[in-house]
């Protein structure tokens, strides 16, 4: 057999039966300890009458009542804290563009925990303490720096930390440094991959082998676009401030699906509908139960993310269950003149069609009827200085997405890197018609 | 025998043709013909400068930019001049893509500028009609 790269080999390739006792052991005491730690979830347990010594194991986690973003927003500050704010010591937040901010506690244990995480995302996509690891994910409240951070020092491997922005000192940083592995957004990889070009580098002129990134949706059309423009293999790692940062799971070389650390996060999928618990194998709504959190310890949070869930054997070894890149969510899905548009369908075309994966869509709503518009930026050498080759392509474009979404949108080509990133995050839709309710 | 034209891609929205201009100027390049086609969302500023590569160089940064082949046709400064030349193409049976003019120096002489789907028999049979067309090099011993 060949040698696997694992952080914690014994937890990450446990057997079945192995992992169930585990999750077994934990969930009954995170139960009692939520019960008489959280008085908010407590009083969540009473309503729906259910009691610590009801939960005997994770296949009882189901009775328990779900939290969502908005019991979190009632919460806030400290109404989810699992222990004495003098135990804790650190906080993250997530960017509240929604409005609804989310402050999440640590223990030190908790801390570790979540490096641990990292740790193994890092060790699947290659990593060992040879490595420079170049993290440009914002610092700061955002989890995204501080947990890869976190997780490349535990594996020893040298470590950038640049945060996001300032392109130029990125690219001069990764080739004066031989920087190994890349941990950002899959749109700046995407960003600092074109930039590279422009400057006259050829993909085998850096030095990276892989990159690990997350923290917004991408395709898997996206993934070989920076795949090839980097010369790496682009490994998906997935999570969220409410339950640790990134690294909940993460990809494995087969880049078939994340395998959820299941030894600290409990997945179910439900129906977002009924919040009835689906059969592993079908597609719903991600919910995430934390095994042993002390500083905000959330059960049976609804992520929002519908995935599918699958335990068939993975040909790495790991035996944690993998949950498929979400493919949608379920508030970001549009319904745009009775269609359902999720961004990601958009940016498969753009792709297939060899455009750039950088694009802003704006639904508006003008006399009743809604307006969808997507504004995408053309490769330079796509520049026609004919008025009537861009008007073509605006209107070929307009008719590979009618067929892929049944619904055509007015296709506006604007001019490389025109559409602004925020914090390397771009905004993907510009919903106006909220404004109008 | 065609011009080098430079095409740039340009957003519809105020100031920026000011920011190319004001590249170009800065480059100490000097203007020698200019057009702008405009839809709703973008222009595409169309120019023919007296240095194609200082002119790439300013505007390169933050425009997409790019190198187009047009003819210019000498004619003269009256009435009828364009009809002339267009009627030749007409006949021809060649698609004129877009247009536009200046004048220069000498007295009593206008060109025309044209992109058309097939330059060099455009040229070919702008020639066999007596018809005269330039090239970059022309353009310099003209134009400042």
């Amino acid at each position: 057999m060949k040698m696997k790269n694992y952080y914690q080999k014994e937890i990450e390739t446990a057997s079945r039966e192995e992992i169930l006792k585990i999750q077994n052991e934990k969930i009954v005491k995170q139960v009692k300890y939520v019960y008489d730690n959280v008085p908010y979830y407590r009083n969540l347990m009473d309503q729906k009458g259910v009691k610590p010594e009801d939960i005997k194991g994770v296949d009882d986690i189901r009775k328990l009542p779900f939290l969502t973003k908005d019991d979190l927003r009632e919460a806030y500050p400290y109404g989810l804290l699992g222990t004495d704010l003098k135990n804790c010591v650190r906080i993250q937040s997530t960017s509240g563009t929604t409005g609804k901010r989310v402050v999440a506690f640590y223990t030190q244990k908790d801390i570790d925990m979540w490096e641990e995480c990292c740790a193994r995302a890092i060790v699947a996509a290659g990593g060992t303490n040879e490595d420079v690891v170049q993290v440009c994910y914002g610092y700061g409240l955002f989890t995204g720096g501080p947990g890869l951070n976190g997780g490349s020092h535990k594996v020893g491997c040298l470590t950038l930390p640049m945060s996001s922005g300032n392109t130029d000192r990125q690219i001069q940083f990764m080739m004066d440094l031989n920087a190994t592995i890349l941990c950002c957004t899959p749109s700046y990889a995407a960003f600092i991959g074109e930039s590279l070009a422009e400057k006259g580098y050829k993909p085998e002129d850096n030095k990276l082998k892989a990159g690990i990134f997350g923290a917004e949706p991408w395709t898997e059309e996206m993934r070989r676009s920076i795949e090839k423009s980097l010369g790496i293999k682009a490994y998906d790692i997935y999570g969220l401030t409410e339950t640790s940062g990134p690294g909940v799971s993460f990809e494995c070389e087969e880049q078939t699906g994340m395998h959820i650390n299941e030894d600290h996060f409990y997945a179910e999928i439900i129906d977002p509908k009924t919040g009835e618990v689906l059969p592993e194998g079908s597609k719903g709504e991600l919910v995430f139960t934390s095994l042993d959190k002390e500083g905000f310890p959330l059960l049976r949070y609804r992520t929002k993310d519908i995935c599918i869930l699958s335990r068939k054997p993975c040909s790495c070894g790991r035996t944690h269950v993998k949950m498929t890149k979400p493919m949608g969510r379920s508030d970001d899905m549009m319904i745009i003149r009775g269609v359902n548009v999720f961004p990601s369908q958009i940016e498969a075309v753009l792709l297939k069609e060899g455009y750039t994966p950088n694009y802003q869509i704006v639904v508006d709503r003008v006399n009743n009827t809604d307006t969808f518009d997507v504004y995408v930026e053309f490769h330079p050498e796509q520049f026609s200085d004919r008025i009537a080759d861009i008007q073509a392509r605006e209107k070929d474009l307009n008719g590979a997405m009618r067929s892929m979404l049944g619904i055509g949108p007015k296709i506006h080509l604007v001019a490389p890197k025109s559409i602004v990133r925020s914090e390397g995050k771009a905004v993907r839709v510009i919903d106006k018609r909220k404004l109008h309710d | 025998m065609a011009i080098t034209q430079l095409s740039a891609f340009l957003e519809n929205t105020p100031g920026t043709l000011y920011k190319a201009v004001c590249a170009i100027s800065d480059a100490g390049v000097n203007l020698r013909a200019l057009s702008v086609a405009d839809t709703r969302d973008f222009g595409i500023l169309r120019v023919i400068v007296s240095d194609v590569d200082k002119t790439i160089a300013a505007l390169n940064e933050d425009t997409v930019i790019t190198r187009t082949s047009v003819i210019a046709v000498r004619m003269s400064d009256k009435a009828g001049a364009l009809k002339e030349i267009l009627s030749v193409l007409q006949k021809a049976g060649i698609n004129i893509e877009y247009v536009y003019a200046f004048t220069a120096n000498a007295a009593n002489s206008a060109y025309v500028v044209l992109r058309v789907n097939d330059i060099e028999e455009a040229e070919a049979i702008l020639k066999e009609n007596g018809l005269d067309t330039l090239n970059d090099e022309d353009l310099n011993t003209i134009l400042p």
